[in-house]
């Protein structure tokens, strides 16, 4: 896994609130190599009209807004299914960083596995960074995840909260299976626990 | 004193690791075609399944479910099938492939093969694994990582959420289904609502439900944000348990009746919040926007974005109706659909399948219908009792057991602009198909919008209650 450590980088904004991860990858890509990329899958039919040509309306066809590699959202971005070509696509976009009051929960987890910092702000001050991105198109954001802090586009500094154990593998690029390997004497001692407490379960 | 979830959360603690997160163990890991991708990173590190008894496995979400389906033809989707057959295989897990009797939706064939039980914990990689707490056990979704992890190392690291109760007071009114408590539930909370919290549902209401009616309750935790929920194990959860293949037998079972008795929340636990909802005042219940949390009574009309004060709330409301090709104010009743699905992990065990029969018996759909049976022993039973041949006298399509139009990855969509009246569980831009427009309700009234072609308050339809109704 890319480690996370810290960026400065354009943003977009995203107003809607409930986007759910369908609509950021449709289900029909779900079968497709995670190899061969999954750039264009991101916001697919949003994103592109039905001949493949690109829906000049929507936020990341913007020309400021193209480079962005942090993303700024409402309410509960991500809810919905778990699928993890969530956060393929949107990393394979060049998102790193993910910014919002709430996210599903299982999105929200997905993120970090893969080196994604998802980070919760406060509504009213999400809100205040989504105005000023659009305010000010290709606005850039920076984030310092070991001092856990937030420069928004106005100058503004915002202290965000992050789960110590999230923060060390993100800083880490940690290998999460090699690390609960290390642990395997406490998962036998908790099987055979297991086996003697519950012995039905197989 | 614990609640149900933390009595089941401690008793899975492998250890605490650093910076405040559980090394949790997990029991039951079941498996779906997604899983391709998490065998794919396990095999290039060289790693293999740590506990392959843990596992069991079924294709769901790409096999054809109807002849001259995509899922056939296609050779990426067959590849899908293809490789979970080849995964399971070389790593020794029990596989319900297609052909299998058992095969089926994987939230379906884990109840029934008695592989979910009270007390354990459960995961899947499919986001409707809230579906088996209603036995009393937490059970989550998770992602790919995730997946691969549990492969892995039989375990996950977990970040405590809070638990919020739900609690459904009064009776049911006649006419009035699981389906429609649970969409009310979240018209209530939010599909945000639950978001950070693993939900307890609780009162006389779901008491009184049978396991089946449970299950779509808990099925939908997650479009109210919540990646767990749970029902408290009781005789009516043992009963259904008893006798299943993977159920515990004799000696064994008497021991873990024991243990399950003592699951449920102590009276006086205290939970992270209590939400009370009146189960005496829900009705038939229909989404109508883009979002499982905009679902109203089917005798309510479509809301108006001009009496909404939040500009946020008005442009989203406004984006949901112009997709869904809705008028504000028009009377639900008077949307007409171009097509049903009945099916979904949510709604397509054989009580729902009853439920759908009483109201097509005698009648005829004036749309193409869809029946997808939850698995193959469901699609059996009903045959069994004759509801297919009630289903195809209507008109109806009996079709063979999957996901199907719940989610189509098997192909199996909806045109653009095509209207579909559905049992199933998301109502998102795009679900069953790009551009396709979903209304979520029960499958009595599914059946009903098949009969009618339009959104019909099934009550309407009955004289009586419908068969297979229990009233609380």
């Amino acid at each position: 896994m890319q480690p996370f450590t810290t960026l400065t980088a354009a943003a977009v904004p995203m107003d809607l609130p409930n986007i759910d991860t369908d609509r950021v990858i449709p289900a029909r890509f779900l079968r497709k190599p995670r190899e061969a990329g999954y750039e264009k899958f991101f916001f697919h039919d949003v994103r592109f009209n039905a001949d493949g040509s690109e829906n000049g309306d929507f936020i990341l066809n913007q020309a400021p807004y193209r480079q962005a590699k942090i993303l700024v959202t409402a309410e509960n971005f991500g809810c919905g299914s778990s699928r993890e070509g969530a956060v393929w696509a949107l990393m394979d976009h060049g998102i790193r960083c993910v910014i919002g009051p709430s996210f599903g929960d299982i999105f929200f987890e997905n993120c970090f596995k893969n080196g994604v910092l998802a980070l919760v702000l406060p509504p009213a001050a999400a809100a205040a960074i989504r105005r000023q991105l659009q305010e000010r198109p290709g606005a850039t954001i920076s984030v310092d995840l070991e001092g856990q802090t937030l420069t928004a586009p106005d100058g503004s500094l915002h202290r965000f909260e992050v789960d110590p154990f999230r923060k060390q593998a993100l800083l880490r690029g940690q290998d999460e299976i090699a690390l609960t390997l290390e642990y395997e004497q406490a998962i036998l001692a908790h099987e055979s626990r297991r086996a003697a407490e519950m012995p039905w379960l197989t | 004193m614990p609640t149900m979830f933390e009595k089941i959360w401690s008793c899975h603690v492998v250890t605490e690791g650093p910076g405040g997160q559980s090394l949790l163990y997990i029991d039951r890991h079941l498996l779906h075609e997604g899983a391709t991708h998490a065998f794919a990173r396990l095999h290039r590190a060289g790693r293999s399944v740590r506990r392959p008894g843990g596992l069991v496995a079924t294709a769901d979400h790409y096999v054809p479910t109807g002849r001259g389906s995509e899922a056939q033809s296609n050779e990426e989707i067959r590849g899908m099938v293809e490789g979970l057959a080849r995964s399971t295989r070389e790593e020794g897990v029990t596989l319900f492939g297609p052909g299998d009797p058992r095969q089926g939706i994987v939230h379906v064939i884990g109840p029934e093969q008695g592989l979910t039980q009270p007390g354990i914990v459960l995961v899947c990689g499919d986001s409707h694994t809230a579906t088996h707490g209603a036995f009393g056990a937490i059970a989550f979704g998770i992602g790919s990582t995730e997946v691969e992890h549990v492969l892995a190392t039989g375990c996950l690291w977990q970040k405590k959420p809070k638990v919020m109760r739900i609690t459904v007071t009064g009776r049911r009114p006649a006419g009035v289904t699981a389906k429609d408590v649970i969409l009310a539930i979240i018209a209530r909370i939010g599909a945000a609502g639950g978001v950070g919290h693993a939900i307890e549902y609780a009162g006389p209401v779901i008491a009184a439900m049978s396991m089946e009616e449970r299950m779509t309750v808990c099925n939908m935790s997650i479009e109210a944000g919540a990646r767990a929920g749970m029902i408290a194990p009781d005789a009516t959860t043992f009963a259904y348990v008893e006798g299943r293949p993977y159920a515990p037998k004799g000696t064994q079972w008497d021991k873990a009746l024991e243990y399950w008795k003592t699951l449920p929340s102590d009276p006086n636990a205290v939970f992270d919040r209590e939400v009370e909802v009146d189960g005496a005042v829900i009705a038939p219940t229909v989404t109508w926007g883009t979002s499982p949390q905009d679902a109203l009574p089917i005798t309510g009309s479509v809301p108006d974005p001009a009496r909404e004060s939040d500009p946020a709330r008005r442009q989203a409301l406004g984006r949901a109706l112009d997709y869904m090709g809705l008028r504000p104010g028009m009377a639900l009743t008077d949307i007409a659909v171009d097509r049903v699905f009945i099916g979904s992990c949510t709604n397509s065990r054989i009580e729902d399948l009853r439920a759908a029969a009483a109201v097509a018996k005698g009648r005829r759909a004036v749309v193409t219908a869809w029946v997808v049976p939850g698995s193959g022993l469901i699609k059996r039973a009903a045959e069994a009792e004759g509801l297919h041949e009630i289903f195809t006298a209507a008109g109806f399509e009996w079709r063979e057991p999957g996901c199907s139009m719940c989610i189509g990855m098997n192909g199996d969509t909806a045109r653009e602009h095509e209207r579909v009246a559905s049992t199933s569980n998301r109502n998102f831009e795009g679900r069953q198909g790009k551009g396709a427009r979903t209304h979520l309700m029960s499958p009595a009234m599914a059946a009903a919008a098949a009969v009618t072609g339009r959104l019909t308050d099934v009550r309407d339809l009955h004289p009586s209650p419908p068969p297979g109704e229990r009233v609380g």
